[in-house]
């Protein structure tokens, strides 16, 4: 057979009662170690994996997704975490979750107050962009739709009113916007507004039809001139997704309130216009229409 | 002996070889053979025979100079491709869009395979896209070396090779020792991972995956999620050797069982070898070369093992040339 040995091969056994060939004292005591150390690694990557759940015990404030996207269970399960869709995004709306967001590392999600879709790729490209499908123009049968989610119609783009098509290929809505601080809204309280719309080093972006179609401006360059409040109105990219009304407040007296309707997406504009601090009106995210 | 009675041809050791390959990639300890040809036997005899052994390998230690050819070619490659996925995004030329988890390369969709398959798994289901791309990549890393992945593209990889000189300078100088562990716990991994995300539905190794953590990092900005590489690194230079490639990492294995039928491999020949071992010395994956041990070749030439990363250091080390790259088939045609 072979010819000769490496030391490493030499077998160091030592012939025991038994017959049989104990180890040396030396080479247990490593074996047990690497035992023990195979464990702590084991053990340590196995925790670090499971510390994803934490968010989710903690139930972390929820995410706005990207339009098209699945219920956040599917979504999470089917997103690869590649961020296509934040490279196609032209106003950079899409961020990445990082580590707090557990199994949701990598994910992406919206900060609409900071940065809202304003649609203004025209074309939700960042479905396009997936390759998984968990941005989706049309869900695939298996997946469950709940209720309220679905929107009655395709959502015309109000910035694409005049184009041969359009509307925007759209089935289900990512959130509804809601009047969560209704003594902060400036129409309700009857009060215009002058300047730019988030002060003067605010970084958002957003599409304006009347200077360029094709190119977002900084919204700080665009200031406002409005005798009464409507920016969520004015700005928000959907045809008739949210108008101003006239109500009645509890003593009777009429007011002027915006009044979100049936087509809202949730793609979150109205919250990163809204003049007040903090915004008068928010999406909530994975909320459905309720008639 | 019973040799008379075992097939010792050399298709049947190399057949052996190649199956004993695999059990040696999902954890097992090389074995010495028991099966060796009349061929290399032969020169297994010789080298312990009469030849003047100290003054080739002298002669051969003198011509030799110390050489990083592959291990250049490796960090601009990896270097290079990593920076494409970068600049594709932060100048909008759309060469290499996405990360290294899925991609478009010139609108091609590519996905890695490990997170494909974490994906289905969790997921369920299968889409069109996603099959896409990971039959490209399939067929891609098939022809390419499956585990090449690892050093020829991984951003973790060279993180951790540089890891690797702090930890092995710390070895040199007695203020920390290689602590070994079980290669089988890599095995266990992918199946606790595959496990995991079938039933829990979450991708939960992708979590936690350096690789995706730095590709992210690295294209979209730094986060906290990059305290766990850190952390992994930490561990490497001051515990183990190259700990997560070695023993934790499921995309290497992914791509080691995609690499087991690759033409690209490390060809080693038995005949000039002076069996010093400095090739096992800077192997990620010093197992796939037990082969070189005197007295352990079971032919004359041996295709080295799917474990094999294929990073070339072995073939920069080498002063006789025993170990080369190979592309099976290549040289027959040429």
């Amino acid at each position: 057979m072979s010819d000769e040995e490496t030391p490493e091969d030499k077998p160091v056994k030592k012939v025991g009662a038994g017959g049989t060939a104990p180890l040396s004292k030396e080479r247990a005591q490593q074996a047990r170690r690497k035992v023990l150390r195979t464990i702590l690694l084991t053990g340590g990557v196995f925790g670090a994996a499971l510390s994803g759940y934490l968010p989710l015990v903690y139930a972390q404030k929820p995410r706005l997704r990207p339009p098209g996207a699945l219920d956040e269970k599917d979504f999470l399960a089917s997103c690869i975490k590649c961020g296509q869709c934040v490279q196609v995004c032209p106003v950079e709306a899409i961020k990445l979750a990082d580590l707090v967001d557990g199994f949701g590392v990598g994910v992406p999600y919206i900060d609409a107050r900071s940065q809202a879709c304003d649609f203004s790729c025209d074309a939700v490209q960042c479905i396009l962009a997936c390759p998984t499908g968990s941005l989706t123009y049309k869900k695939p049968p298996f997946v469950g739709t709940r209720p309220g989610a679905q929107l009655a119609a395709a959502p015309i783009l109000k910035a694409k009113e005049k184009d041969p098509e359009p509307t925007l290929n759209l089935k289900e809505r990512i959130g509804v916007a809601r009047l969560t601080r209704p003594e902060a809204c400036l129409a309700i309280q009857g009060k215009g507004f002058k300047g730019p719309a988030r002060g003067s080093d605010f970084k958002g972006l957003m599409r304006y039809m009347d200077v360029d179609r094709w190119k977002p401006i900084p919204i700080k360059d665009h200031p406002y001139e409005v005798e009464e409040c409507d920016l969520c109105v004015s700005e928000c990219p959907i045809k008739n997704a949210i108008s101003i009304e006239t109500v009645f407040a509890p003593d009777g007296s009429k007011r002027k309130s915006p009044v979100v309707h049936e087509p809202c997406v949730g793609c979150g504009v109205c919250e990163m216009i809204c003049p007040a601090e903090p915004a008068a009106i928010e999406i909530v995210p994975r909320e459905v229409w309720k008639a | 002996m019973s040799d008379d009675l075992v097939d010792d041809s050399p298709q049947a050791v190399l057949k052996n070889r190649f199956i004993e390959g695999i059990k040696v990639m999902l954890g097992r300890e090389p074995k010495k053979p028991t099966v060796i040809t009349p061929e290399a036997k032969k020169i297994h005899f010789y080298k312990k025979g009469n030849r003047d052994l100290i003054a080739e390998k002298l002669h051969a230690r003198a011509h030799a100079e110390h050489k990083n050819t592959w291990r250049n070619r490796r960090w601009i490659t990896l270097i290079l491709a990593n920076l494409l996925f970068v600049v594709s995004f932060q100048f909008d030329i759309q060469i290499l869009e996405g990360a290294l988890t899925a991609s478009r390369l010139i609108g091609f969709h590519s996905v890695d395979l490990n997170s494909g398959l974490q994906v289905i798994l969790a997921h369920k289901h299968i889409i069109v896209n996603l099959v896409i791309g990971m039959t490209t990549m399939l067929v891609f890393w098939m022809l390419f070396g499956g585990r090449a992945f690892c050093s020829w593209l991984c951003p973790y990889h060279l993180l951790a090779e540089w890891a690797e000189k702090i930890h092995l300078y710390l070895v040199k100088k007695k203020l920390v020792t290689d602590q070994t562990i079980d290669r089988r716990t890599r095995s266990v991994f992918w199946l606790i991972f595959a496990g995991l995300a079938l039933v829990t539905g979450y991708t939960v190794y992708e979590s936690i995956s350096p690789t995706g953590i730095l590709s992210r990092a690295l294209i979209y900005g730094p986060g906290l999620a990059l305290l766990w590489v850190f952390a992994l690194l930490v561990f490497e230079v001051f515990f183990s050797r190259r700990a997560w490639c070695r023993y934790a990492c499921p995309i290497g294995l992914t791509y080691g069982v995609v690499g087991i039928i690759s033409p690209l491999r490390i060809k080693y020949t038995l005949d000039g070898c002076f069996h010093e071992g400095d090739c096992r010395k800077v192997c990620l994956v010093p197992h796939v070369l037990d082969t070189v041990i005197k007295g352990r070749a079971v032919n004359t030439v041996i295709p080295i093992g799917p474990d094999c990363t294929r990073c070339g250091l072995c073939v920069d080390t080498c002063p006789t040339g025993s170990l080369k790259f190979e592309v099976k088939g290549l040289s027959k045609l040429l």
